[in-house]
């Protein structure tokens, strides 16, 4: 018997007579055969290109945006120079400097407050909605929570600039409505859905048996929460909550109009705590506000770029930062999530 | 809820009225009352935090309708915007935003779930399945930023598209593409294995079985994950804002084929995002009226989606 | 080869992952008559049939060697597998009804293997139904879900289904244990009447539906054939071998 593989199919040539068919095979019937085989062919051929489709653009984006900023890696690029200087100004004739540091903070911090709103909220709705819940209310929840995610990011970064911009100039009377505590707002209710819908499933997923012993022993259904469920999905909720980081790092216009849009290290009494009332811009915003006015010039004659082209390969590399931060996140998240498969 | 009753059992002693009645043998102990008020108050919490994220929701839909109403109308829709953008219509950003989603949806579709279909009914269980699903997941959490850069490098310089409409919506459709893979996956695992057994011991090979069973009984979650691309093609604009959306383009008002291919055009989003940003002195109702048909679009078309959804549900045929 | 021998099996091992299910089976199955299986649970009776139409293949992790001739010819040499699928007919313990109209249910295998033609598929229709004695229920209503169809009326249109791409070879496997005594009663008929000119090979868990329908009979045990022979020996009262004699009279599995 052979290896377990997927069989070919006849060549044309050779069709054994099927006893549906009866008579010995007549040629437009081999035809028809022939025709068959190969369509059958080129179509799992084609099903298994476009199902490798994914990796292949994965690895395209990595490429093309490397691509477009590979000089300023070779040339200008210094690792405490990008990455630990504060001193971004991409433009500047006589002190042309590319530090994200700023930028990263920026990011970083609109990140942490989005995700001090978000996760609590975001896995206390989710409890509510596969413990304390009863069925009607879960169906007209979760159509909600998926409407919450379906709002587009420009229309949230609108309501910021808009709505809880003049909130937060007549609650704690800030000079500027836009900075990290709008843009955390903002982040936070769209990176809620993701949590919520992510740790819905860790949740369910836990076994009915644990919940079965555990009323069988009396325990309420609070009870039940944090003594049972809470440890059984650690690992799910874990991943949940990773999952947010990510969308709330890669967020680009709700940011780019809610965060104000200024290049600084918002600290407070130092590290980390920081002002939620300053403005910062982040590096997705930076991406977005500076791509356009960065102009792409081609190298010289000798292979070397002039100054003024390495803003808009800048803005590239930290695509690429951005790219990697998201990539490492998701690949985290998918280890834990497997990590509890196995150890079932 | 709580397995716990709290109320007595019935006095089985009545007859003998004088005796006295005995202590009822399930009343509720401190112990399990304070657990029972532990429960509710986590319960008043919980539904607390849930409805806290979804007031904000009903609230700004609330909110954007009402500034908006003034300028909301049919003529809002189909006539062109003067005076600057500060007046008339979005028609022309309407339209445009209609050409992207189709064109995104065209090359989108067709990779998606034939993907979809090879992930759950070729691939084997190896590490380089892990790795394409991995990849789907990836795809879908890269930043929105990030797409319009490889959109500008591959698309726009590499392949010479230039900015344009399908620059663009090839941007768009590998932004969309993982939601596609996703629910057509989905879509196909519902149907059940013994189907497909059946079908292969009568001799049916991988496809016809797939074109026959399993495709015909899953076409409602594809379309599920067609219109959710759909809605998230709209509402996007990073992607596009530097490989194909400018912020003005000369429309007739109704016109239905003002854009060629190789032209850039407006669209919704990023129209929304440059009056907001860029405009000094843009009319309250406009401005409102910009944003809540992008979110009035979106919103309506994921309700169909959902319906959909909860109709296939109910409709199983086994 | 032998013309009077169907199915040869020689040499026959077969796994998922590490585990051996089928160990070293020979077994000659005769053309025409109904060949029982009989043996315990997880004895590696379905696989054997797995083997035998190269269904096998389809499991992941599966691995067989060893050979399977089908009138004399090495089935795991052949190119085009859906051909052999379509000269053995399956029958699976849970009846499965696809998801078409009866009609579509019974012509499935005909379309797949290019029938085209209207009458010629009311034909096959009609007489694979016939055949599975299930006609007359639904006669007028073929159009109906086949899905919605009791338990017992699936199980017979899976065996018109199995029927419905003519197979020289009808392999059930413990068709009987998710179906009623009359249902049950009523396909033994068919299979002793179409026994004439097809070779039926029957895997059961019910030593007595062996007892009642086969001419041969092989007693299966943890993989390994413990005896193989005309069904009157195995039954009688000295087959010659002590585990076939314990296993047949309920003293295990």
């Amino acid at each position: 018997m052979p290896a377990p593989a997927e069989p070919g199919l006849p060549p044309a040539a050779a069709p054994a007579p099927g006893p549906s068919t009866g008579a010995p095979a007549r040629p437009r019937r081999l035809l028809w055969r022939a025709w068959r085989a190969v369509s059958e062919r080129t179509l799992v051929t084609l099903i298994a290109l476009c199902g490798i489709s994914a990796i292949v653009f994965v690895f395209g984006i990595f490429f093309f945006i490397c691509r477009e900023g590979a000089p300023f890696l070779r040339d200008v690029f210094t690792f405490k120079g990008f990455f630990l200087s504060q001193e971004w100004y991409p433009t500047s004739e006589t002190n042309r400097r590319f530090g994200i540091l700023a930028l990263l903070a920026g990011t970083g911090s609109v990140t942490l407050l989005a995700m001090l709103f978000a996760v609590p909220f975001g896995l206390g709705t989710a409890v509510f909605i596969a413990e304390f819940c009863g069925k009607k209310a879960r169906e007209a929840l979760k159509v909600m929570v998926e409407m919450l995610a379906a709002v587009p990011s420009v229309v949230w970064g609108f309501i910021g600039m808009m709505v809880i911009n003049p909130l937060i100039v007549r609650f704690t009377g800030a000079p500027v409505g836009v900075n990290v505590l709008n843009a955390g707002l903002v982040v936070g209710l769209m990176s809620v859905p993701v949590i919520v819908s992510i740790a819905e499933d860790a949740i369910r997923a836990v076994p009915d048996g644990f919940r079965e012993a555990a009323e069988a022993l009396g325990a309420t259904r609070w009870q039940l929460v944090y003594k049972v469920i809470f440890p059984a999905a650690r690992s799910g909720l874990l991943a949940a909550v990773l999952l947010g980081v990510g969308r709330a790092v890669g967020e680009t216009m709700a940011v780019l109009m809610a965060t104000g849009n200024s290049v600084n290290i918002p600290l407070g009494r130092g590290f980390p705590w920081f002002h939620a009332l300053e403005s910062v811009q982040t590096l997705t915003a930076t991406i977005a506000s500076e791509l356009g006015d960065a102009p792409r010039i081609e190298a010289l004659a000798n292979g070397t770029y002039p100054p003024e082209a390495h803003h808009y390969q800048a803005l590239f590399v930290i695509g690429i930062v951005l790219f990697t931060i998201t990539f490492v996140i998701n690949l985290t998240a998918d280890l834990i999530v497997r990590g509890i498969r196995n150890r079932k | 809820m709580s397995h716990a009753p709290t109320s007595p059992t019935p006095n089985l002693a009545a007859p003998d009225a004088d005796r006295a009645p005995r202590a009822p043998r399930f009343a509720a102990t401190d112990l399990t009352r304070r657990k029972l008020r532990a429960q509710r108050a986590a319960q008043v919490v919980f539904g607390a935090m849930a409805v806290a994220i979804l007031v904000p929701l009903v609230a700004i839909v609330a909110y954007l309708v009402a500034r908006a109403w003034p300028a909301l109308g049919w003529h809002f829709l189909t006539g062109v915007p003067t005076n600057g953008m500060r007046s008339g219509g979005i028609w022309p950003a309407l339209i445009g935003t209609a050409y992207l989603v189709v064109f995104s949806l065209l090359v989108a579709a067709p990779i998606g779930v034939l993907a979809g279909i090879y992930l759950n009914e070729f691939a084997r269980d190896t590490w380089f399945t892990r790795a394409v699903n991995l990849a789907v997941v990836n795809l879908a959490g890269v930043p929105s930023i990030v797409h319009a850069l490889f959109g500008m490098g591959a698309f726009v310089l590499f392949a010479g598209l230039g900015k344009s409409v399908l620059a663009a919506s090839l941007t768009l459709a590998i932004m969309t593409l993982p939601v596609i893979i996703v629910a057509t996956k989905e879509a196909l695992a519902s149907v059940p294995t013994a189907f497909r057994e059946a079908c292969w011991n009568l001799g049916a090979t991988r496809w016809q079985t797939i074109r026959t069973i399993v495709l015909p009984n899953s076409i409602s979650g594809i379309l599920t994950g067609l219109i959710l691309e759909v809605c998230r093609a709209a509402g996007e604009t990073a992607p596009i804002m530097f490989t194909g959306a400018v912020f003005f383009k000369a429309v007739r008002a109704g016109d239905l084929f003002p854009y060629r291919p190789d032209e850039q055009c407006m669209a919704l989003s990023y129209h929304l995002h440059t009056l907001a940003t860029q405009v000094p002195g843009v009319p309250e109702p406009v401005l409102y009226g910009t944003a809540v048909v992008l979110v009035g679009f979106v919103l309506v078309f994921n309700s169909f989606a959902i319906a959909l959804r909860m109709r296939l549900r109910a409709r199983k045929k086994w | 080869m032998d013309d009077a021998v169907k199915i040869r099996i020689y040499n026959l091992t077969a796994r998922y992952g590490r585990r051996e299910v089928l160990h070293r089976v020979s077994l000659d199955v005769p053309r025409n008559g109904i060949f029982a299986i009989i043996g315990p649970a997880n004895s590696g009776k379905t696989t054997l049939l797995k083997c035998i139409n190269r269904t096998l293949e389809l499991v992941p992790g599966a691995a067989a060697t060893g050979n399977v001739f089908i009138d004399g010819e090495d089935v795991g040499r052949r190119r085009n597998v859906y051909d052999l699928r379509r000269r053995i007919g399956v029958v699976f313990p849970l009846p499965v009804g696809l998801p078409l109209s009866v009609y579509d249910n019974v012509a499935y295998a005909p379309r797949m293997a290019g029938v085209r033609g209207r009458e010629r598929l009311d034909e096959i229709v009609e007489r694979c139904l016939r055949q599975a004695a299930l006609w007359d229920e639904v006669k007028d209503r073929l159009r109906t879900l086949g899905t919605l169809l009791s338990g017992g009326q699936q199980q017979r249109l899976t065996i018109a289904r199995a029927l419905s791409h003519e197979p020289e070879i009808l392999c059930l496997d413990e068709f009987s244990i998710a179906i009623d005594p009359v249902t049950t009663m009523r396909i033994e008929d068919v299979l002793v009447q179409i026994k004439e000119h097809m070779t039926i090979v029957l895997v059961t868990n019910l030593v007595q539906q062996a007892r009642r329908l086969a001419d041969r009979t092989c007693f299966l045990n943890r993989g390994e054939v413990v005896q193989e022979d005309r069904t009157e020996v195995i039954f009688s009262d000295r087959p010659g071998n002590q585990m076939t004699y314990d296993y047949v009279h309920g003293v295990f599995g």
